[in-house]
């Protein structure tokens, strides 16, 4: 029998069911739906962490830090050291040369630094962080009160809550206020007079003052980067920072090498465009001799985690559709009761048994693809009211709305094509049943 | 007394397979056996006989006699157990089921006893079934069961469902379906048992003209003797499952 003739009576054996065939197809459907709610909730779920966490710059950024002859506490107590020379200065040449790299977005410093904030005529000791202009989209910044800096070289802070209520208990009042921040800046000597062996370039520490406008608060410590500038509870723009040169802990280690003058970084940050770029520019850097440390494995096993995650959430949403199946075999073998004398009159009017088996195998191919249809669109419902729910439930606790739904085309087209192989597979049963009918028993049949 | 017709098939159209002439069914000590609990039932046992083509053949005898196996088993839709039977010497049991769905299809007409038209289709519908399952194509479908059923007189009823036409309009349709495919073969099991006299003779008159006017081969189960006097040309009689007569009227 031609496909068009078999479709047209495979609907029309449908049809006269109807309500049979309808429930069965509901059956599919709520299948499906529990289904593709379930992996569209795993899906949203990966979106939403890979999403944050990659606005986080943990996963585009690499860590720089010079090399060190320290063994470390894991180090096999009895291994002898082994001579590796001095390590490459991490300054600014070096800054220079990883910002040229191939695919690097950005490279700053870590600056933090110890400071006293004068507000109100009271002190307040706290720590000072730069922060860079590609922090902005990090995520951290999303839902701060007042507003990011608006320069990079402006003379504004944005103020860590903790910090704010030390400062106020009206932390919203602080916004546009002034501040006066105390540092001690570092300023390079001069070589001592007439004494030819004495180092060129020590240097001396000098309290300064520098007046700051608030322009933000921040609810969460932004921590951009692996190290970056968290536990800071004063951000200020990372270019004021550096103009600032203020003191930092690595500069007694500049102190002792042969080039003082010289101001080298304690580490930097590499931005890379891309989580895929971070491995080639990882190494590029350890080539430079200095220590690259990313969290790509940590992102590699994230992906794992929520494959697995993934995997079983659609599992237990399979379980629903194999119920279903069952739901389409009860119904084709009722079928096959119902009209064994039809399949009869068919097989004696020259039907072979392979179109008796087709004619089944489209009736439950038909209830499968409608249903897997209606399913999609149902489960795609119970995300949206997953996703209004949830909301609703950020909403009422003064928290940002999120999406953790999500319903990609691939898995719209999977969904209903496996709804339609489950239905094919239940068909199986009935359908071999059906075209194994011996038509003169069939025709016999009351 | 048997009569060999050999002009072409009217219904057939020019280019198209003429009706086959010569041997239309043989059998050969065909026998068909059926476990029935501890007893084996020999419903067919060990038949021998020849119809020529164009012939109308009448089975008779009581229920039980196997003549309705007999007629089953040259439909194709039952295996004989042991011999063979052949249509137009194509042997029957030989043939896979495959092949034996395409005998249906194309050289055999049935007619049932008790109709079996699909209810939910329209008599229109009904006949083009066999169309479908031959996959004969949509534009001559239409000509094709035009032409069938106003060769049974049910022109103006393509549309009903066959709840809305009487017991002999759904003979006469179940004739018009057996007969769209253009068959050499017609195999009529019990076709007026569930009419009334007139209307039973009314189906038989027009068995009568298809063989006549179309040279098809008919076989006909039936019980009753005076009818298949009056229509059939050859009377083969069978009980417990033997042939025990075989001539014409008398």
């Amino acid at each position: 029998m031609k496909t068009r003739d078999l479709a047209e009576l495979a609907g029309r054996n449908l049809r006269e069911a109807v309500l049979r065939n309808s429930l069965t197809t509901l059956g599919i459907a709520v299948g499906v739906a529990s289904l593709v709610a379930m992996l569209s909730l795993g899906v949203g779920l990966q979106n939403l962490a890979t999403d944050r966490l990659s606005r986080s710059g943990l996963f585009d950024a690499i860590f720089v830090t010079p090399r060190s002859n320290f063994p470390g506490f894991d180090a096999p107590a009895r291994q002898a050291p082994v001579p590796t020379g001095p390590a490459a200065p991490l300054d600014e040449d070096a800054r220079k040369k990883m910002a040229s790299l191939p695919n690097v977005a950005e490279v700053y410093p870590e600056i933090r630094f110890p400071t006293e904030i004068h507000y109100d005529g009271n002190p307040y000791a706290t720590v000072v962080a730069g922060v860079s202009p590609s922090a902005r989209s990090d995520g951290a910044f999303d839902d701060m009160k007042g507003s990011f800096f608006s320069g990079p070289a402006a003379n504004e802070a944005i103020l860590q809550i903790d910090l704010a209520r030390q400062l106020s208990t009206q932390p919203d009042s602080l916004l546009g206020k002034e501040i006066v921040l105390r540092y001690a800046e570092r300023q390079a000597l001069p070589p001592e007079r007439g004494d030819k062996n004495s180092s060129p370039n020590g240097y001396s520490i000098v309290p300064r003052e520098e007046k700051l406008r608030i322009v933000g608060i921040v609810e969460t410590e932004p921590a951009a980067g692996i190290g970056g500038f968290g536990r800071g509870r004063l951000l200020i723009p990372l270019q004021v920072a550096e103009t600032l040169r203020a003191a930092q802990t690595n500069d007694l280690r500049d102190l002792l090498r042969d080039t003082p003058s010289q101001h080298s970084y304690e580490s930097l940050t590499i931005r890379v465009n891309g989580t895929s770029h971070v491995k080639d520019v990882e190494d590029a850097i350890k080539k430079m001799d200095f220590t690259a440390f990313s969290l790509l494995d940590a992102s590699r096993n994230l992906s794992i985690v929520f494959a697995v995650f993934d995997l079983f959430l659609g599992i237990f949403g399979s379980l629903a559709l194999v119920v279903a199946s069952l739901g389409i075999i009860n119904t084709l073998v009722m079928a096959i009761l119902e009209r064994r004398r039809e399949i009869g009159v068919l097989k004696a009017l020259g039907a072979a048994d392979r179109d008796i088996r087709r004619l089944f195998f489209v009736e439950a191919g038909a209830m499968g693809l409608l249903g897997g249809i209606f399913g999609v669109l149902l489960g795609w419902l119970i995300g949206r009211a997953i996703d209004f729910g949830t909301n609703t439930y950020l909403t009422r606790r003064a928290l940002p709305s999120i999406s953790i739904v999500a319903v990609p085309w691939w898995m719209v087209a999977s969904a209903i094509a496996f709804s339609v192989a489950v239905s094919l597979a239940a068909g199986i049963y009935p359908a071999s049943r059906a075209a194994k009918l011996d038509p003169v028993e069939a025709l016999r049949y009351e | 007394m048997e009569r060999a017709i050999t002009r072409a098939n009217a219904m057939t159209p020019p280019g198209a397979e003429p009706a086959k002439t010569g041997i239309a069914i043989r059998t050969d000590r065909v026998a068909r056996q059926y476990q029935m609990g501890e007893t084996m039932v020999r419903a067919v046992n060990e038949v021998t006989l020849t119809i020529r083509a164009g012939a109308f053949v009448a089975l008779l005898g009581s229920s039980g006699s196997g003549k309705s196996t007999l007629l089953n088993l040259m439909a194709g839709l039952d295996r004989p157990t042991s011999g063979a039977i052949f249509a137009h010497e194509r042997n029957l049991a030989e043939m896979s089921s495959e092949d034996l769905a395409k005998h249906r299809s194309h050289t055999i007409g049935i007619v049932f006893q008790a109709f079996n038209l699909l209810p939910r289709m329209t008599l229109e519908e009904n006949v083009e079934l066999p169309l479908r399952l031959a996959e004969v194509d949509r534009h001559e479908r239409t000509a094709r069961v035009r032409e069938a059923v106003e060769r049974v007189h049910l022109g103006a009823r393509l549309t009903h469902h066959p709840t809305e036409l009487s017991g002999g309009e759904q003979q006469r349709a179940a004739l018009a379906r057996a007969l769209v495919n253009r068959p050499t073969i017609l195999l009529a099991d019990e076709p007026t048992g569930n009419l009334d006299s007139a209307t039973g003779d009314q189906i038989m008159l027009l068995l009568s003209e298809i063989n006549e006017t179309l040279g098809m081969t008919i076989v006909m189960v039936t019980h009753e003797r005076p009818r298949a006097e009056r229509f059939a040309h050859r009377l083969i009689t069978m009980s417990d499952g033997k042939m025990i007569s075989d001539g014409g009227p008398a």
